[in-house]
């Protein structure tokens, strides 16, 4: 097909055919852009717990005012607990993960550094590797020796001293000594130091206040956790039982303690959802938009191929009667939509890269993987021809016989 | 005349059915969604104090130890225990107030347990925050001082706990103390909750307030961020290494702000000197306004999903310019024939104005239909700000601004082309 005389005709309707142009550029760009962060927090939504994710369960409750017998309160209500029929395990601990309480601290690995080395999170509670059914890649888990009250060690320095031990993540072992083995090693909090016994694969922060990056820094304490000082209780069970215990559980801990309110119970599952929510009604937005977009292109370039058809009825009458066949006009628009949707288009993948960078300086945004554009590309591509068909269509079935008619 | 363009415009868009359906499509859906993120904008960057926010203060200072002290960290937003109570002592604002958020569990009447967020302040928070009272009033300045075991309840939980009757004077159990309540607030809710955006930055108020020095006394549990340095036991003692407590000032002209900015300067001169650090210390006043920006109370994915809107809605109007110079060119026959007839080219321009903005009031009214469906969904978001997104009268009055303003802006290329039509040539290809 010969360009040409499309070139020399779109130069007479430069307006339009430039309005085609921008509208394409500027949907390329904002699509391409969309779908990355689309599937950027798709990605995010992917995020690995590094625990039991489908058996696990929490109920956190509160108590009011001081309590004089928290730990015999802390080991009734575990014991009760665990009597539940299909618990496997139960434990009280300080945080729980995709929850937004944290508690964390920052770490040196020289007690002689002047600035921290890096923030990590404190997860504190008998037997929680266990209950949470983290993956142990190296070392060992804690002893039923090692373990400490927490509410014993809080303001005694010599104790806090005792606490030797430590289970750290495959994340933070990897940031803290890259390529070595961290058993054995030592990290430093405030004054006393504590050294690494085991390893497992992963295990999130909760609230990650401090960025995705830091998701996985967290540290296990052997810390005994009471009603007075710890309020979740997280239990294990086989997937199908998860409700049942959730319902059975607070009805323990209420009957154990009539003066308390539970303040939530839920499982992981549904914590998890709740966590990621934010980001599951963005990509939502972000998808509708897009399509909305594309559709809004297609139906401008619907009416403008029409504007344009109707306007050259005469002409493509004229061309008809001099021997052009259908299949010649229907590709001449074709044609015609083809060249302005690629100008569109590599006007586009320059604007996609510049919203890009602007995104990159000011929402933390990876780059642009280099294969949005010919996907992008090939996308508008096709939507042009679609929406472009059936004007060409309605220009092919114009008559010869036009020619000879003034209109 | 206006009358007459617009019965032309109207027969003209009523000709081309589904042209018009287009562009009115096009501009509702670009009006749509726009309207939706800038009403959650809207919401979201509004002062929650007007005709206050100015003249409230929040007090910020670093007084960190030299090994904590970093050369160009931010300055902490809240104080130690030992920095607040000087400043309250020295009493230098018109009104101020030092505060914790907390939680407490109060027994119901019927003995039913009850967790109710707490605020822990001074008696000046009530004037200084324009809380209004239904029974009673508030604490006063010598019960802060007294550790007076009294407390201010909130208009909900009055009536959760007493049918919503005056229960001034009635007993406020909280485990095995109790308060006597001396005020019920009224109706009272700042959103964005901007004197303390720790917990939550919308939502109702707290439903229990009780002094502060009371609060400490009782050990009442606190919430919100501590932070410490050194060995910290107890993070509420009177001279704990920790800064946890939130600091708010009130000071009615710019030149009593400068002179509160001023004894700042000189409070952090007499630390340094006292020997507590060499550095050069910071100290500073945010008012309202500045202190949501500084905590960034507007989600970057809002701030995003708004540029997006925008997007699609400049690319709504560019499909807009393209249809209606479409339109516009297709009727140059009429064109021709109407200034052959006399009509002036600025009377052509004009009607093809007419024309846009019909179909930008259409577009507009299509739209707003949109973005309350969109607010819906926002609504729907469990988001903490979803359930105060609500469109108000200027925000309605905005949209059609917006959709009027941009169809005419749409139209004004399509117009201009269609003014210069040659009544000549156009005649002669008729």
């Amino acid at each position: 097909m010969d360009i040409v005389p499309i070139l020399s005709t779109l130069r007479r309707h430069k307006t339009t055919a430039l309005l085609v142009v921008l509208e394409i550029a500027l949907t390329c760009a904002i699509v391409c852009n969309a779908v990355f962060l689309i599937s950027n927090r798709l990605e995010r939504m992917k995020m690995p717990g590094g625990v039991a994710q489908h058996e696990l369960i929490m109920v956190q409750a509160a108590s009011i005012g001081q309590q004089a017998d928290a730990k015999a309160r802390a080991r009734e209500d575990l014991a009760l607990l665990r009597q539940i029929p299909g618990v496997t395990a139960a434990a009280l601990v300080n945080e729980v993960p995709f929850t937004n309480s944290s508690w964390n601290t920052s770490i040196k690995l020289d007690p002689k550094q002047k600035l921290a080395t890096l923030n990590a999170t404190q997860y504190y509670g008998e037997n929680l590797l266990q209950t949470f059914g983290t993956r142990l890649v190296a070392g060992r888990y804690f002893r039923d020796d090692e373990y400490m009250d927490f509410a014993d060690i809080r303001n005694n320095e010599e104790l806090q001293a005792k606490v030797g031990s430590i289970v750290i993540t495959q994340g933070l072992a990897e940031k803290l000594w890259p390529g070595q083995s961290p058993l054995g090693r030592s990290i430093y909090l405030g004054d006393s130091s504590v050294r690494v016994i085991g390893v497992v694969a992963g295990l999130i922060r909760p609230s990650l206040f401090n960025g995705d990056a830091s998701a996985q820094w967290s540290m296990v304490f052997p810390l005994r956790m009471d009603t007075g000082n710890a309020s979740r209780y997280v239990l294990r069970s086989a997937p199908a039982e998860r409700e049942r215990v959730l319902a059975a559980a607070a009805a323990a801990l209420r009957k154990a303690d009539p003066h308390r309110v539970i303040l939530d119970k839920k499982t992981l599952d549904e914590l998890r959802d709740d966590f990621f929510q934010g980001d599951r009604s963005m990509a939502g937005l972000m998808l509708g938009v897009c399509v909305a977009l594309l559709v809004v292109t297609a139906l401008g370039i619907v009416g403008l191929g029409s504007f344009w058809v109707a306007q050259r009825r005469r002409t493509i009458g004229v061309r008809r009667a001099l021997g052009a066949t259908r299949g010649n006009i229907l590709h001449y628009f074709q044609t015609e939509n083809f060249l302005l949707a690629t100008i569109g288009i590599a006007l586009g993948m320059v604007l996609a890269y510049g919203i890009n960078l602007f995104l990159m300086v000011h929402y933390e945004l990876p780059r642009l993987p280099a294969f949005y554009l010919p996907v992008g590309a090939a996308v508008l591509w096709l939507i042009g021809q679609a929406a472009v068909l059936g004007p060409a269509l309605r220009a092919a079935a114009v008559p010869p016989v036009v020619a000879t008619r003034s209109v | 005349m206006f009358g007459y363009y617009l019965d032309l415009a109207l027969r003209s868009l009523k000709r081309n059915k589904v042209l018009t359906a287009l562009m009115v499509l096009a501009i509702a859906l670009g009006i749509g969604t726009s309207m939706t993120t800038l009403t959650v904008m809207h919401v979201l960057s509004g002062d929650p104090i007007p005709g206050k926010s100015a003249q409230l203060f929040r007090v910020r200072m670093n007084v960190y130890p030299d090994d904590s002290f970093r050369q160009g960290d931010k300055v902490p937003d809240n104080l130690t225990r030992r920095d607040a109570e000087a400043l309250l002592l020295a009493g230098q604002a018109d009104r101020q107030a030092a505060m914790s958020a907390g939680a407490m569990v109060v027994v119901s009447a019927k003995g039913e347990p009850l967790r109710v967020a707490t605020r822990y302040t001074g008696a000046d928070f009530f004037p200084m925050f324009d809380a209004p009272m239904r029974y009673g009033a508030a604490w006063r300045r010598e019960d802060d001082a007294g550790r007076a075991r009294v407390a201010v309840i909130s208009d909900a939980l009055n009536e959760q706990l007493f049918g919503g009757a005056d229960s001034v004077g009635q007993t406020l159990r909280v485990g095995d103390q109790s308060l006597r309540i001396v005020g019920v607030l009224g109706d009272w809710s700042m959103n964005p909750r901007f004197y303390d955006l720790s917990n939550g930055q919308f939502g109702d108020s707290e439903q229990v307030f009780v002094p502060l020095s009371t609060a400490l006394d009782l050990k009442l549990s606190t919430s919100g961020s501590t932070s410490c340095w050194g060995n910290a036991p107890d993070p509420r003692a009177a001279d704990a290494p920790c800064i946890w407590l939130q600091y708010w000032a009130e000071l009615g002209t710019p030149a009593k702000a400068a002179a509160y900015r001023q004894y700042l300067q000189n409070y952090i001169a007499l630390q340094q000197q006292g020997g507590r650090f060499t550095h050069d210390g910071q100290a500073g006043l945010l008012d309202v306004m500045q202190w949501l920006d500084a905590k960034g109370v507007v989600p970057a994915d809002v701030r995003l999903q708004t540029w997006l809107a925008l997007g699609f809605l400049g690319i709504c109007l560019l499909n807009t310019v393209g249809l209606l110079l479409a339109k516009f060119l297709r009727r140059s026959g009429e064109i021709g024939v109407r200034r052959a007839l006399g009509a002036s080219r600025r009377a052509i321009f004009v009607q093809c104005l007419v024309e846009a903005g019909v179909v930008g009031i259409a577009g507009g009214a299509f739209g707003l239909a949109l973005a309350a469906l969109g607010l819906v969904l926002v609504r729907h978001q469990p988001t903490d700000y979803g359930a105060y997104v609500h469109m108000d009268l200027r925000m309605l009055l905005a949209t059609f601004v917006l959709a009027l303003a941009s169809s005419l802006l749409a139209g004004l290329l399509p117009a201009w082309r269609a003014m210069h039509v040659a009544p000549a040539v156009a005649l002669k290809s008729n």
